[in-house]
């Protein structure tokens, strides 16, 4: 009896002593499952960190020549008078989106998920708001183009003219207002979808029993839901603020940065100077500056949120 | 305090019918469990109390003032939920005074109030800390002290004790039922576990598939169970069932063909509801109700022992009913001290006074003919 337990407890032990399988064992096998990942950090985010990096020390044009030239590049960007508007622009039009991405999403998201009983409404309306996300960004900046057309053929002119109103010329009378809106309303469905889930995942008892305990609707949402998409709501405030500081595709299909560079932020300031102009390793120093704000604001974002707690909570 | 009356409460989910036609009478201060296996409707009828639920159809009363279209928070109830739905983000301390901020109480009398039932439910030492830090029974107390904190009119309580341990069970049990005595408040406890609803409560509803089966003690529904479902779930092994002929003259022939001479007034009653001759019948026994013996007696029936188990002060016996044992089975408890074998043969003899006996239709054929369909009057505490 016990010489067959021996006999087989050894023949379990046995294939882990081959030189194979101490090969094996030896392998760092969490390398390998992080690998992928690195791999796109790496090629993606590195790399042509460091290119751009490079870039921002010479004086390439369109004709790709190059030389170092230090500093100048940085010199120049200090030098620059359009800077100041720039920056100035840059705030305004990240913190108005910013404001409306997280209000507007957090709005939507009590809506369609807490204030909407209907499940099937709920996901109705949210599916609706999701169309600008899925549609191509050059047809979403068309009907936004349509929308505020000067002409009164555009859709708010056609509303002003509803009222008697004559038309306006919105993207040049309003070019950040307009801006802020294309995206603010794409935007919001991002935070829209985090904190409906965030929602949903409440235990629905909590509710309950603050309704019980005397909670009216909005006392619902102050008191158990609002402190309980505490981090969702921090999450998707440092996600969107990083990703308005560097987007601009939409303010170039739209107004292009314009009239007079009212609405031209610090990304697409980079790529004019970079692609329209032909100033390439000016355009990487104005990018340079640009990640290097964002990194500071991230990294004080996260210091301020507590990333770390955020990551105990998870575990 | 208020007494709570529910008029043909009737709750669909889609077509899921969670509770049909309930109708239940609840006195001011009266301490009443809600009974029943798993999905029978307990939290639903308890959801539909408290405002959170609308009822599909009837009518909830209380003090006589219909509440249907009262808002939860207008309601003056006081809700301990099966899972406590502590709020994760406050203190202990904040999640009790939660109920009394809602309603601006001042403050020095929310520091007063929490810690005045803090201290009933000895929890004084935990209103620092969060939720998360506390253990199953002491986040029940907690729960049970924001229900309190705000003195409802009516204490309802899902399931309070089903997440601690069979000890702190035994003392939470003596505990809430020493604090509703105390506080008089009119509670309705949920529970599936019959000790606890048989123990806590001066009445007890029993629900099965959303209908009401008998509302009544725990001494009477113990005793004169109302029908086969109450008969079955009601009581600890449970009751012996099986199946029986009516013999006119007051005898029943049992499996086997043996027959069991009725008591003269059982005897009389159902000679008074006209049963046919050969009727089948269902005879209920308590394991408790039988009395072993060891040599044939003229009001006994053999049997054969296949199983003897010890539960702790009690021998629980399974037997095969019949002379050669292949009748039906049955369980009867007896004295530790009792030797049995398996394979033996004993003489079963019920008590005459405690049959129960079941009509086709399920329902006890034990109560007289008008008594059918009691209404029974409200204890008081
Ligand atoms: N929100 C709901 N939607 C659909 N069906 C429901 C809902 N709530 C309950 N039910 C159904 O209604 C029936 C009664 O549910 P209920 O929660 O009242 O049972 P219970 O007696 O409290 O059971 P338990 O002891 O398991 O808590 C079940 O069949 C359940 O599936
Ligand atoms: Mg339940």
């Amino acid at each position: 009896m016990r010489a067959a337990v021996e006999q087989r407890a050894r023949a379990y032990r046995a294939p882990l002593n081959t030189p194979r399988t101490r090969l094996l064992r030896r392998f760092p096998t969490h390398w390998l499952f992080l690998l992928p990942m690195l791999l796109l950090v790496v090629v993606f985010f590195f790399v042509p960190v460091i290119l751009n990096l490079i870039l921002a020390f010479t004086d390439m044009t369109l004709s790709l020549r190059w030389e170092f030239v230090g500093l100048k590049n940085y010199v120049k960007f200090l030098q620059d008078p359009l800077i100041p508007q720039i920056a100035k622009n840059t705030l305004v039009y990240v913190s108005a989106t910013l404001s409306i991405n997280v209000i507007f999403g957090l709005f939507l998201a009590l809506l369609t998920t807490y204030f909407v009983k209907r499940e099937n409404v709920g996901l109705a309306f949210r599916s609706l708001w999701l169309l600008p996300r899925m549609t191509p960004p050059v047809v979403y900046a068309l009907l936004w183009i349509w929308m505020t057309d000067p002409t009164e053929y555009g859709l708010l002119n056609m509303m002003l003219q509803a009222f008697g109103l004559p038309p306006l010329s919105w993207r040049t009378e309003y070019p950040m207002a307009t801006i802020i809106l294309v995206n603010g309303m794409v935007g919001a469905s991002f935070g829209m979808i985090i904190f409906s889930a965030a929602i949903k995942s409440i235990p629905v008892d909590y509710i309950r029993a603050a309704k019980v305990d005397g909670a009216s609707d909005l006392g619902v949402v102050r008191w158990v839901i609002l402190p309980l998409l505490k981090w969702p709501l921090m999450f998707v405030t440092t996600w969107q603020t990083l990703s308005l500081l560097a987007s601009y595709e939409y303010i170039l299909l739209v107004t292009q940065g314009g009239p007079n560079h009212r609405s031209e932020v610090w990304s697409l300031y980079a790529y004019y100077k970079a692609f329209a102009s032909g100033q390439y390793g000016y355009g990487a120093a104005i990018a340079m500056v640009l990640v290097a704000v964002a990194v500071i604001i991230a990294l004080l974002m996260l210091r301020i949120f507590g990333f770390r707690r955020l990551m105990e909570l998870m575990r | 305090m208020a007494s709570i009356r529910l008029e043909h409460l009737t709750k669909r989910f889609g077509n899921v019918v969670a509770v049909d036609d309930l109708n239940l009478e609840i006195a001011d201060g009266e301490f009443v469990a809600l009974l029943g296996p798993s999905g029978c409707g307990k939290t639903t009828t308890l959801l539909m109390i408290a405002g959170i639920y609308e009822p599909t159809e009837g009518k909830i009363y209380f003090d006589d003032v219909c509440v249907n279209d009262v808002a939860p928070k207008d309601r003056y109830v006081g809700l301990v939920f099966q899972s406590y739905a502590l709020y994760p983000h406050m203190s202990v301390f904040d999640n009790i005074a939660f109920p009394l901020r809602l309603n601006k109480t001042p403050r020095a009398e929310i520091e007063r109030r929490v810690r005045e039932v803090a201290k009933l439910a000895q929890i004084e030492n935990l209103l620092d800390r969060r939720p998360a830090q506390l253990s199953g029974g002491q986040q029940q107390r907690v729960a049970l002290c924001r229900a309190l904190v705000k003195e409802p009119e009516v204490l309802l309580l899902d399931e309070p004790l089903s997440n601690l341990d069979a000890r702190l069970r035994i003392e939470t049990r003596a505990e809430i039922k020493r604090l509703q005595k105390e506080l008089g408040i009119t509670t309705i406890l949920v529970t599936h576990d019959q000790i606890e609803a048989l123990s806590m409560a001066d009445r007890v509803a029993v629900m099965h598939q959303g209908v009401l089966q008998q509302y009544t003690t725990p001494e009477e529904l113990y005793n004169r169970p109302a029908n086969l479902f109450v008969a079955s779930f009601i009581g600890d092994p449970p009751m012996n069932l099986f199946e029986v002929r009516y013999r006119r003259g007051g005898e029943l022939e049992l499996p086997g063909g043996r027959a069991l001479r009725l008591p003269e007034p059982l005897a009389r009653r159902l000679e008074a509801r006209r049963l046919e001759e050969g009727a089948t019948l269902t005879l209920g026994l308590r394991p408790e109700d039988v009395e072993l013996s060891e040599t044939e007696t003229p009001e006994g029936f053999p049997a054969e022992v296949y199983l003897a188990e010890t539960l702790g002060g009690d021998l629980l016996v399974h037997f095969r009913l019949g002379d050669g044992g292949d009748g039906p089975r049955l369980r009867a408890l007896t004295d530790p001290e009792r030797r049995v074998t398996m394979g033996q043969r004993l003489w079963l003899v019920p008590d005459p006074n405690k049959l129960h006996l079941f009509g086709p239709d399920g329902r006890s054929l034990l109560a007289e003919a008008e008594e059918e369909a009691p209404v029974p009057h409200p204890q008081r505490a």
